[in-house]
């Protein structure tokens, strides 16, 4: 699957597309696929305090279970509740299935983020 | 492949059994009661608003349909009963019949815990004596029956590690917990208020001693240490971990899991060890009953004795038991009551059926039966590490995940040749691990039976890849659909109309 | 060894093929100064009469064929020859865990049943598939108040069993969960005045039992409403199981932690027993222990598996809901029998008797002595106050192989010479008015 460019991305593989102030998140299709089937996405409250490299939530297949790292700091503002029927729309399409929506409290951490092209490359590494 | 290369098995009807409720209807009884010597009381009057209504969904059913319907669920079972269960790390020997006799006699089954001492001194002279047997087999100072299972144990274990160091001062930060450690290890350290820092293997699988010296300070509490550990390699610096965890102040705790490659043989109190659990249910063959009930005692040294939970078992001055209850320095009581009493009757069946002789050869026997499969089966499985091998052997799926064959594949295919599987995909430290753990219950048929059903498998997975990836082809359900068990979880029954009427 | 199914030759062989000379060269990595070269001091080999002979001599000296008058968080009820007969079979009993779900349908239908029985008799949602027993239970069922609301204290009532008590402060002693207690009123029930004075917003459970360790029965559906206005849970812990055949289910409670000895289970000294966690839907993922859920398999048949398994320590490690790694299958599956054989009408029937002697036994001892908390219902326990030391008394009784009802002095001083008296539907009227006659005597 084809990482869009205009979303920045996490080495613990999680995207962010921002418009304005808000920033989107959501797992990438590597993170999907590496851990199989997802039975359940733990989401945080809105409202809550999202900190870059930070715990913010987990996901879950049968047999792991993995943390959800913020890839940018501030005020989470929406959390995708469909996920609690559905949590297989990640499997199905983890570039859209976005998980939390964050106000950003401070933008020049989207510079320190990856790039498509270096995901790409980072995750090429690893395997 | 066909049938005819499974050996030890045969497929044969299985009895169709619904659940209970599913043959349940009003007016069947499966009891009487004796009629009544006191005069009545109208429950609803006596109770008022904290009377029941009804008992819902409740079955009701005859004694002939109990009967057979718990009787068909156990034929869907495999148990040691029925052949060789080399689920690695769990111990799964011979559950003797004398030990079921010895728990159920009168006097110990409906014994209860409240009762006087002067009138409990049986029960207590058989948790007097275990205690004493497994001191000896611990080389340990004073022990505790009272934990209720080996992660129970290890709470309990960790609690005297913290009092000690907090009387000494500091009870410190950190455990150290190597990464082949049990789920329970870093689980424990963390209900007890510690920081679990992870401890890495060396290349020959055993604790790198380098790395523990550098991470060994003031900070840590101790280490949690599985001797044997659980790639079934023997430790063996042992007299070096232990050094340099007292050098620092630190204690070393043993996760006895594997006592059974070590009794009569070795002792943990020799070697350094200064607080460790035993699991009764795996090396003194307590049963398994399906998942429990355990025991997990736990053994110290002397320093450590203070702080064993209370009530503690002691010898009075006249002779007789008792429970002394004024431990002003115990951790607190772990459990109710003395701890899983009717498993302490069966250990010291176990033990007086074993002898001094018998543990021995049953230690041996042991090892000798774990280093014959990975003789037998080294040719045909990959085995990550080298060093020796004591009551486990552990392989991994790396030449059958060449054709896309992961351990849990071999794991179903096993079933279908008649065995209970392995332990799949742990430790972690072994990608893809299969831990073989055939105790020495096993005969050299049956063994030779298992190597020769491990050997076809891994012919299978060159073969006919596909076939044991779809297994296991010969039992009541196929693989089941945990994926959606877990993502719309339904963990009752609930009756059909009900459940039409809740959608 | 008659346990080990290998001759000597088997062994020379097999140490043949592996290519040893002798045993012990298997056992050189352990550093020779640390091997045991003498014989354990344990008992010599004994044959199976005299391991036979060895307890039986222990169960004589052990209280048999006395009768008597305790209960306290282990209860001594009629258990069917059938339970015994059915978990002795070796599918049942010597299966471990059911990790392999297509040789383990048995063990996991099991569960699965129990786990629903306990839902119908505790008004919950879901149940797991046990914990080691009702003091632990009782602990774990604080520390998931914690996680669930996020707050960190907890307040227990004085009313729940002293051992229960000591349980949860030594679980929550290094947690940073602290643990205040509560009273009670002359009724034995709750002093709720005092709840509402010592409940705050970071109190994340409150823990009653009931029936309470006084024999009273609480008023859930109050104390609930009290507790969920501070944003806290309410956990109910219950000792007697048999009290849910006619006592109202605690419907209200967001987590109910019941020990299930009263069904079927041995009394044994004390152990082994099974505890039992049940809540509300929403909190299962904060549950601790197994669970067993429903399944299809790839034809679309129905079958069971362990579910829900991200919350364990063998998958969390140190995260997990907690460090609990067994059930206790095969208590809960002598639990599930019980209640089958039982069932709907034959619970009420059995906890109705136990009410009924104890309401006889209660109003019989109070023409001697006082009976106490009085006003609030009972089931089958009560208290009574003598002006004599009740050890006095049950040493008169133990002449006549009745052991009388359970001093509890040493928990509640302010209470003077108390005892703590239990009737179940195994106590004769003979036997209660051997017990009345010696009070006061």
């Amino acid at each position: 699957m084809a990482y869009p460019n205009d979303y920045k991305y996490t080495k613990e593989h999680e995207w962010v597309q921002v418009q304005g102030n808000v920033g989107t998140v959501g797992i990438t299709d590597h993170a999907q696929e590496s851990l199989g089937d997802i039975v359940f996405v733990e989401l945080p409250k809105v409202g809550a305090q999202a900190t870059a490299g930070s715990s913010f939530g987990s996901v879950e297949s049968v047999k792991a279970v993995s943390d959800l790292y913020a890839p940018v700091s501030g005020k989470v503002v929406a959390v995708n509740e469909e996920l609690n029927q559905d949590p297989e729309a990640i499997n199905k399409d983890a570039h859209s299935a976005w998980i939390i929506k964050i106000e950003l409290s401070n933008p020049k951490e989207l510079d320190s983020l990856l790039t498509a092209e270096q995901y790409e490359a980072f995750i090429a590494e690893e395997k | 492949m066909s049938d005819n290369d499974i050996k030890k098995a045969t497929r044969q009807v299985s009895q169709n059994e619904g659940l209970i409720f599913e043959r349940s209807s009003p007016g069947k009884k499966g009891y009487r009661l004796p009629p009544l010597d006191v005069p009545e009381v109208d429950y609803k009057k006596a109770l008022g608003q904290a009377a029941r209504e009804d008992l819902g969904n409740m079955p009701e059913v005859s004694e002939m349909e109990i009967i057979r319907h718990f009787t068909r669920l156990s034929t869907w079972n495999y148990a040691i009963d029925l052949g060789m269960y080399p689920l690695g790390s769990c111990t799964m020997k011979y559950n003797a019949r004398v030990n079921e006799v010895v728990a159920r006699l009168g006097g110990l089954a409906e014994a209860h815990p409240y009762q006087p001492e002067k009138i409990s001194q049986g029960a207590l002279r058989i948790m007097k004596t275990l205690a004493d047997c497994l001191l000896d087999i611990t080389g340990m100072d004073a022990i505790t029956l009272q934990p209720a299972a080996g992660a129970h144990g290890e709470m309990t274990g960790i609690l005297l590690m913290r009092a000690y160091l907090q009387s000494k001062g500091n009870p410190r930060k950190k455990v150290l917990i190597p990464d082949s450690a049990h789920g329970t290890n870093p689980a424990t350290a963390a209900i007890c208020g510690y920081a679990v820092e992870n401890l890495k293997s060396n290349a020959r699988g055993m604790v790198d001693i380098e790395a523990l010296a550098a991470q060994m300070n003031e900070d840590v509490a101790g280490l949690m240490l599985t001797n044997p550990n659980t790639l079934g390699i023997f430790e063996q610096e042992i007299h070096k971990i232990a050094d340099i965890l007292h050098d620092k102040g630190g204690l070393l705790y043993m996760d006895g899991a594997n006592m059974n490659a070590l009794v009569g043989k070795t002792r943990p109190g020799d070697f350094g060890v200064d607080v460790m659990h035993l699991n009764l249910h795996k090396t003194f063959s307590t049963p398994h009953g399906g998942g429990g009930p355990g025991s997990g005692p736990v053994a110290c040294k002397k320093a450590l004795e203070p702080f064993l939970p209370k009530p503690v078992l002691v010898q009075r001055a006249d002779g007789t038991l008792g429970f002394d209850y004024n431990r002003p320095q115990s951790v607190g009581r772990v459990r109710m009551f003395y701890g899983n009493f009717g498993m302490h009757v069966r250990a010291l069946a176990y033990t007086m059926a074993n002898g001094p002789d018998g543990l021995r050869q049953t230690t041996e026997d042991a090892v000798l039966n774990a280093n014959y499969i990975r003789k037998k089966l080294e040719g045909d499985y990959d085995l990550p590490y080298k060093s020796a091998s004591m009551h486990e052997a552990v392989f991994s799926d790396h030449r059958q995940n060449q054709k896309g064959v992961k351990t849990g594949d071999i794991a179903k295919r096993l079933i279908d040749y008649g065995f209970h599987p392995y332990t799949v995909s742990f430790p972690l430290v072994v990608h893809g691990a299969l831990m073989i753990e055939p105790t020495e219950s096993e005969s050299l048929e049956e063994l030779n039976l298992f190597i020769d059903a491990m050997k076809s498998i891994a012919r299978e997975a060159q073969e006919d890849p596909e076939l044991v990836k779809s297994a296991p082809h010969s039992t009541r359900v196929s693989r089941l659909d945990e994926t959606a068990a877990a993502r719309k979880p339904v963990l009752r029954w609930k009756p059909a109309q009900a459940k039409s009427a809740g959608e | 060894m008659r346990y080990l199914p290998k001759s000597p030759a088997d062994r020379q062989q097999m140490m043949r093929e592996i290519g040893i000379q002798s045993i012990d060269e298997l056992f050189a990595p352990i550093p020779a100064e640390y091997r045991l070269n003498r014989d354990l001091k344990v008992p010599r080999q004994m044959a199976e009469s005299e391991i036979i002979d060895y307890f039986r001599s222990c169960a004589e000296t052990n209280a048999a064929g006395y009768g008597g008058f305790l209960g306290a968080g282990a209860y001594h009820h009629y258990r069917p020859v059938v339970i015994d007969s059915l978990i002795s079979r070796g599918e049942f009993f010597t299966a471990y865990t059911p990790y392999q779900p297509e040789i383990s349908q048995g063990t996991l239908q099991a569960i699965f049943e129990f786990q629903t029985m306990i839902c119908e008799l505790t008004g919950m949602e879901v149940a797991n598939a046990s914990m080691y027993d009702g003091s632990t239970g009782a602990a774990e069922a604080i520390m998931m108040a914690v996680r669930v609301t996020g707050r960190k204290s907890a307040l227990v009532a004085r009313s729940v069993h002293p051992e229960y008590r000591e349980v949860m402060s030594t679980y929550s002693q290094h947690q940073g969960m602290p643990i205040a207690e509560f009273g009670f009123l002359e009724n034995g029930r709750v002093d709720m005045a005092e709840l509402e004075k010592k409940i705050t917003d970071e109190t994340a459970g409150v823990l009653i039992q009931s029936p309470n360790f006084l024999g009273t029965i609480e008023d859930v559906a109050a104390i609930a409403d009290l507790v969920h206005k501070k944003g806290a849970l309410l956990i109910v812990s219950i000792a007697e199981a048999l009290s849910l055949g006619i006592v109202r289910p605690p419907a209200e409670a967001d987590i109910v932690s019941m020990e299930s000895q009263s069904f079927g289970v041995p009394l044994g000294y004390g152990g082994p027993y099974a505890g039992v966690m049940a809540t509300k839907e929403k909190f299962v993922r904060q549950m601790p222990g197994r669970l067993v859920g429903e399944a299809k398999d790839k034809d679309g048949k129905r079958g069971f598996v362990l579910t829900l398994s991200t919350r364990e320590q063998h998958i969390r490690r140190e995260k997990a809901t907690s460090n609990i790694c067994t059930n206790q299958a095969l208590i809960a599956t002598m639990a599930t029998i019980y209640m089958t054989i039982y069932g709907r009408e034959g619970l009420k029937e059995q906890a109705q008797q136990n009410l009924a002697k104890a309401a006889y036994a209660a109003q019989e001892f109070g023409k001697k002595a006082k009976v106490l908390f009085q006003g609030a219902p009972r089931f089958n326990e009560f208290v009574v106050q003598t002006k004599e030391d009740a050890n006095d008394i049950n040493n008169r009784l133990l002449e006549k192989k009745l052991i009388g009802g359970l001093p509890i002095k040493r928990f509640y001083p302010e209470l003077g010479n108390v005892a703590l008296w239990c009737c179940t539907e195994l106590n004769s009227k003979e036997q209660i008015d051997t017990a009345v006659k010696a009070v006061g005597q």
